[in-house]
């Protein structure tokens, strides 16, 4: 089964960039290939990823040991379970940092307080176990280890789709803040677009392992191009502004065991045409987005 | 209204109910339930649903808003049975919930209000057939019905639900089921009980994006083709916004605000609501990243002295609210907050 299928992005130094889909859409899989984290049987079967100026497919663990934590660091979904449960945060960031070759206690206890502090919680806690913790308490503890080392990529896997709206804007902001601080570059993979809608500078729409549109957050939004991206962002309801009927998108995500031949969104698009269902589509670059729809194939449109 | 009367058939429904009609369909007066915590001896309680009084009239989705603690789940399972209010009470028609005795009634009352659950994939048990338990729903609450007037139900049920074909997909496993399609299921099999109201517990929450809508669109279709309410729980206030007729905004196991939902959300009296509705992502408007973000988090609401539960995280908050617990008020026609500092006319502007 090929879960993502030739993705290919840039992403710059302190840049912040949203990978959105549905479930099964191939997001977590690419975020896990970015981060060499793939476990057999799933593997990169072509393809490089390359961190500041080194492909990183291929790297013995031992190197990827040096990296990680260090250079780039992950957040996962759930803090619940990425944290181990029966040590103290303390415990943990100190783990965390020994395994980097820092073995002063004072160094190891005054940065750990350092990073609480950055994503404001307060240093008592490094004597709490995970389960003291509250939903956002644990996620911005997670992220503050992502910290420890001021590393140059942070990735992240749905950090807040465990929590609360509320709790979910002010970890945005939070998160947000800290980058503009610290100047670290983020990959953002969620299901939910509206909420990296004000805080990525770039957006990857993914769909069904390929990417179906990539561009300028704010233009992606404004004019999205895809027949997917309009029909995800028709799937929102307002909570301003007249309340108008939604039809959201019908049928199910593709089995990526049985890819249809075409375009993987021809069987849910409203747009479908005749060669959409027998050719995939490429990329098509329309205005610095990207877009892989016939319907903005240039060149060839008149076919269609 | 206009429910066919085939379902009384035999059992003695005392306290007939032209009167109750008048009424609301369901409503609970000071609904309160404690929850003991720590250990054997110990005489902490945790107070997560205190005095809530709502009302559900035919015909109507309530959406019941809050955060994860705030008590509209515990809501919910004392309005299905599952819990037993410690004090309190719910009319169903008129009459006391508490007063129902024997297996029958219990059994007619939780076909009338039956609950669908948050997620679709461990709600159905995986190694019979769709079709089993939707039988076992009819055969259980609906036993006059035969074995082919049962397969007739079922399949009238898919296929309001929007599972078409229905024989065929009756004949489905739930792993051949998307998630949409599972939750439909949990709807049809609510709606084969042919219930007054629906109690939806976060129904869409688990599923994607594209999906939800045509969720939302089927709860709003079965009010209006079926004749059903829906209490309709979530902490997304934008999807309650797309569905129901009024809201109730809970906040740590108090009603904070209720009301038509456009009213309160375009006039949002309790600084609560204000703040929900301040933190929804929403796309289509410009950033405010620089608005007042508030990190404090709904407390856990173990033995609690009098006062505005909401006071710790409130910028308005003043003297009387440390004091007494504000009561719900009617500040405009069927808008009511329980807030000291609200004013009808006077806009409260807490967070925005």
């Amino acid at each position: 089964m090929l879960a993502v299928d030739q993705v290919s992005f840039d992403l710059a130094a302190g840049e912040f960039i949203g990978v959105v889909g549905e479930s099964g859409c191939g997001k977590s899989t690419l975020l896990f290939a970015i981060a060499q984290l793939l476990v057999p049987p799933a593997e990169i079967t072509s393809g490089s990823v390359v961190f500041k100026g080194r492909n990183m497919v291929g790297l013995t663990d031992k190197e990827m040991t040096a990296i990680r934590w260090r250079d780039l660091s992950v957040v996962m979904q759930s803090a619940m379970n990425a944290l181990n449960p029966v040590k103290s945060i303390q415990a943990q960031f100190a783990d965390a940092m020994q395994a980097h070759g820092v073995s002063s206690k004072v160094e190891i206890a005054d940065r750990s307080a350092e990073v609480l502090r950055m994503v404001g919680i307060d240093p008592v806690h490094l004597k709490s176990h995970p389960h003291q913790l509250s939903g956002g308490m644990r996620q911005r503890a997670m992220i503050a280890m992502a910290m420890l080392f001021t590393p140059e990529l942070v990735i992240m896997d749905e950090p807040t789709s465990a929590l609360d709206v509320v709790a979910q804007r002010s970890l945005m902001v939070q998160i947000k803040e800290l980058q503009e601080q610290l100047g670290f570059a983020i990959i953002f993979v969620t299901h939910d677009m509206s909420l990296v809608s004000h805080f990525s500078d770039r957006l990857i729409v993914m769909y069904g392992g390929v990417v179906a549109e990539s561009g300028a957050t704010r233009q992606v939004f404004d004019s999205p191009l895809h027949p997917y991206s309009v029909g995800l962002m028709e799937a929102f309801p307002s909570i301003r502004g007249p309340r108008i009927p939604l039809t959201g998108i019908p049928g199910s995500p593709p089995d990526l065991a049985r890819v249809p031949p075409g375009c993987r969104f021809a069987p849910r698009c409203p747009k479908v045409m005749s060669r959409c269902t027998e050719t995939p589509p490429e990329l098509y670059p329309v205005d610095g987005t990207l877009v892989r729809c016939f319907l903005h194939d240039g060149e060839r449109a008149s076919h269609g | 209204m206009g429910e066919p009367a085939t379902r009384r058939d035999g059992q003695a429904s005392p306290a007939a109910e032209p009167g109750a009609s008048a009424g609301p369909l369901l409503r609970t007066e000071e609904l309160t339930r404690h929850f003991r915590i720590g250990g054997l001896f110990s005489r902490q309680s945790l107070h997560a649903v205190d005095d809530v009084g709502l009302a559900i009239g035919e015909r109507e989705i309530v959406s019941l808003v809050g955060e994860s603690g705030s008590g509209k789940s515990t809501v919910a399972r004392l309005l299905a049975r599952l819990y037993r209010p410690t004090s309190g009470e719910i009319y169903f028609q008129g009459k006391p919930v508490s007063a129902i005795r024997g297996r029958r009634d219990l059994l007619r009352y939780r076909g009338d209000v039956p609950m669908v659950f948050q997620d679709p994939f461990a709600s159905i048990n995986p190694v019979f057939r769709v079709s089993h338990p939707v039988m076992r729903c009819l055969k259980l609450h609906r036993p006059e019905l035969s074995a082919e007037q049962r397969q007739q139900e079922a399949e009238r049920v898919f296929a309001a639900v929007g599972l078409t074909p229905p024989a065929e997909v009756l004949q489905r496993f739930p792993h051949e089921l998307s998630g949409g399609q599972r939750q439909r299921v949990g709807f049809a099999q609510a709606l084969a009980l042919r219930p007054k109201l629906i109690l939806a517990d976060e129904p869409v929450s688990m599923l994607d994006v594209s999906i939800r809508i045509g969720l939302l669109n089927l709860m709003a279709d079965l009010r209006d083709s079926q004749g059903v309410s829906i209490l309709y729980i979530t902490h997304d206030i934008a999807s309650a916004r797309y569905v129901a007729d009024r809201l109730i905004v809970m906040y740590a196991g108090h009603i904070a605000e209720t009301g038509p939902t456009e009213e309160v959300l375009t006039r949002p009296r309790h600084p609560y609501t204000q703040l929900l509705l301040s933190a929804v992502p929403d796309p289509r408007a410009p950033l405010t990243v620089g608005a007042a973000t508030d990190r404090g988090e709904p407390p856990k609401v173990i033995d609690p002295a009098p006062g505005c539960r909401f006071r710790w995280r409130c910028p308005l908050a003043i003297d009387e609210c440390h004091k007494v617990t504000p009561p719900l008020r009617e500040l405009l026609p069927g808008h009511s907050a329980a807030c000291h500092v609200a004013r009808a006319d006077a806009s409260t502007e807490a967070f925005q």
